[in-house]
């Protein structure tokens, strides 16, 4: 699919440098076209668009409180389809806002089948606050309140939303940015709640150099830390690059290695989310093959 | 037509007849009774509108604030912990400037559990930037909600509205309704910052020091307008349907020595406490606040308060008495009386008359005060 030259997110953000969040949101924007409204709750983007009275957003852009993106959304959709409005909506949200303090707003928007896409970006930590530790922090990972790293497992986010049955789900992440173009396309064709789950790294909270967004992205799929995939209403497909890792994987510890926050990881740790990994994508082969 | 309604059902009529084009609510005691005869009249087709039963006020409140700057009129009602779980939300619907309106049952806020009626939930939200108004009879109820959707959504006030009526004492009391054709009582919906995708605009982006006080200045400067919006929808409200409300309700305050001044169904109870009072020889009146934000002026130089709160500040005492006496710079009796249902009848507030101590405060009830 061609990938279209209008811009939505113009320039002079307030971004970081090397920013992976804001440049899948290009893409996301870019997919969704100009008929959109994108609700953001606390998060990086709630930054990134700007400061009154400018932003950086060329569609409209609602902003609401932490707990509440995929609510808010809910009664922007009721309105819109009141109005007899094809305008879509879709939420960008971090991974703090979607995976603890948005899950609530998040499960029964998706229960109550609302015709929306709901995107979360993830971080894998409170990045607007400066790398606080979230449900979505990876074991061994070092933030801000876990500086000798974080003892527990990131929460399994897609399970959760798995649950709820969507008509569809995908995994994306921002160093692949024509998948999430197309997935992002497929979404918007489906009625219903969809939902995308992006990996987004971050060059000062994940403490690496700025210019390596993109290759950190790439490892983390091609390790199977990532696992690029799509539910078309349940039905499971993997994505290439995922295959590929499925059958050979590059080494975790390229993955882990450009990464300081990984640095008070014990080797303990490493070795669990090896084995962590193995599981995860033998479950989702066998799954994909119909063996399971 | 004359009828017969229970206060929930009457503010659902309200609702019906204003035609939100979504409502979004959640259950909770003692407002049930709303939302479930507002799910009845859509399943009949009697209102057309999107109805979301979300999981949660929190999201209730979020899911109006989404259809109300999408360009639809918005609903909800709540009560208690239910309108506390939205206190976020609320700030963010009046600083938002959507013309949301809510009925919020008033009821006390736990522990221990206590589904009866207390203001104390409504006061903790005075800040938040909403309307406020409080009702005291099913009629008033009924009133009040159709001119709560004409004076939120007017241009110059753009500011969401919360009737209050009392848990149980109002909210389940059966009395006469005489419903009304509203005509264009209520003009169309109209909202001058709704979404449109062809003039795309940031919504509640960063604001800095250099700005944000501005927006919290526009929205004083829109209570005060409301003032005379209140006003006009009242007259109007007369001049269609024949009844007439002030921003108070007096009654025989003119010629009163002392007057009783409360919210809510305490009003119409001091009502038959004056009556009484009068009958002893003592010149007594009542003074009901109805719209407590913004607040209105009050006639009462010159007489003696006692002012009965249903709520209370802990560390500072009565809310309506504290604002009164903030405002005009005057003694009060205060009573402290009727908090989580305690019953509170027209001879205990005669007795409040009868005892008053101008400058002190006294939990009805309590046999230690200090």
């Amino acid at each position: 699919m061609e990938i279209p030259k209008e811009e939505y997110i113009l320039r002079c953000t307030s971004a970081c440098a090397g920013c992976s969040a804001s440049l899948a949101l290009r893409y996301v924007l870019k997919a969704c076209g100009p008929d959109i409204a994108l609700v953001v709750p606390a998060c990086c983007t709630s930054v990134i668009q700007g400061i009154y009275p400018n932003t950086a957003f060329n569609v409209p852009v609602y902003n609401i409180a932490f707990a509440s993106a995929a609510a808010c959304a809910s009664g922007m959709i009721a309105g819109f389809r009141k109005q007899k409005k094809n305008t879509k909506v879709v939420v960008f949200a971090g991974d703090g806002g979607t995976v603890d303090i948005g899950i609530q707003a998040m499960s029964g928007a998706f229960e109550r089948g609302t015709d929306f896409l709901y995107i979360c970006y993830d971080n894998e930590a409170y990045g607007n606050t400066g790398m606080q530790r979230s449900g979505a922090t990876p074991l061994g990972a070092a933030t801000t309140t876990t500086p000798a790293g974080k003892n527990e497992w990131k929460k399994d986010l897609d399970r959760i939303v798995e649950a709820h049955n969507p008509p569809y789900l995908a995994t994306a992440c921002s160093a692949y940015p024509k998948d999430l173009f197309n997935k992002v396309k497929k979404a918007l064709s489906i009625k219903g709640p969809k939902f995308i789950h992006i990996l987004a790294p971050c060059p000062p909270g994940w403490r690496y150099p700025t210019e390596k967004s993109v290759e950190i992205g790439k490892l983390a799929v091609k390790s199977g830390v990532w696992v690029l995939y799509e539910r078309e209403y349940g039905k499971l497909t993997i994505n290439g690059p995922s295959k590929a890792a499925i059958i050979k994987p590059s080494p975790l510890s390229d993955y882990i290695k450009m990464q300081g926050r990984f640095k008070t990881a014990e080797a303990e740790q490493i070795s669990k989310m090896e084995q962590r990994i193995l599981a995860n994508q033998n479950r989702l082969a066998l799954e994909e093959k119909g063996i399971c | 037509m004359l009828t017969g309604s229970t206060g929930n059902k009457a503010v659902a009529e309200a609702v019906s007849q204003a035609e939100p084009g979504v409502i979004a609510a959640y259950p909770i005691t003692p407002q049930t009774e709303i939302v479930e005869q507002i799910a009845t009249y859509v399943a009949e087709g009697k209102i057309g509108c999107e109805y979301i039963m979300v999981e949660s006020e929190h999201s209730a409140m979020a899911a109006c604030i989404g259809a109300s700057v999408s360009g639809v009129r918005t609903f909800t009602a709540t009560s208690s912990h239910g309108l506390l779980y939205m206190h976020e939300m609320l700030n963010w619907a009046a600083g938002a400037r959507l013309p949301i309106v809510m009925a919020n049952v008033n009821r006390a806020p736990g522990p221990g559990w206590n589904i009866w009626a207390e203001h104390t939930d409504s006061l903790q939200e005075r800040d938040t930037g909403w309307l406020q108004v409080y009702v005291s009879t099913v009629q008033e109820a009924y009133d009040t909600t159709l001119m709560a959707f004409r004076i939120a959504e007017h241009a110059d006030v753009l500011l969401p509205v919360m009737i209050n009526l009392d848990g149980f004492l109002l909210s389940h009391i059966f009395q006469s309704l005489e419903t009304v054709h509203i005509e264009d009582y209520i003009p169309p919906f109209s909202l001058p910052h709704m979404i449109d995708t062809k003039a795309p605009l940031g919504y509640g982006t960063l604001t800095g020091p250099e700005t944000h006080f501005k927006f919290r200045w526009a929205i004083e400067r829109s209570m005060r307008a409301a003032r005379p919006v209140i006003d006009d929808a009242q007259i109007e409200f007369k001049k269609r349907f024949g009844r007439e409300y002030g921003k108070v309700d007096e009654y025989l305050c003119d010629d009163a020595d002392v007057i009783v001044i409360s919210l809510g169904t305490l009003g119409k109870e001091a009502e038959v406490a004056v009556d009484l009072l009068r009958s002893e020889g003592i010149k007594a009146g009542s003074l009901r606040v109805r719209w407590l934000r913004p607040f209105p002026s009050l006639n009462i130089s010159g007489k003696e308060l006692v002012v009965i709160d249903r709520d209370y500040s802990f560390g500072f005492g009565g809310i309506l008495a504290n604002e009164i006496k903030a405002k005009y710079k005057t003694d009060v009796f205060s009573v402290i009386a009727g908090i989580g249902g305690q019953e509170v009848t027209f001879g205990d507030i005669a007795s409040f008359v009868r005892d008053r101590r101008l400058g002190t405060e006294y939990w009805f009830g309590v046999k230690a005060n200090v």
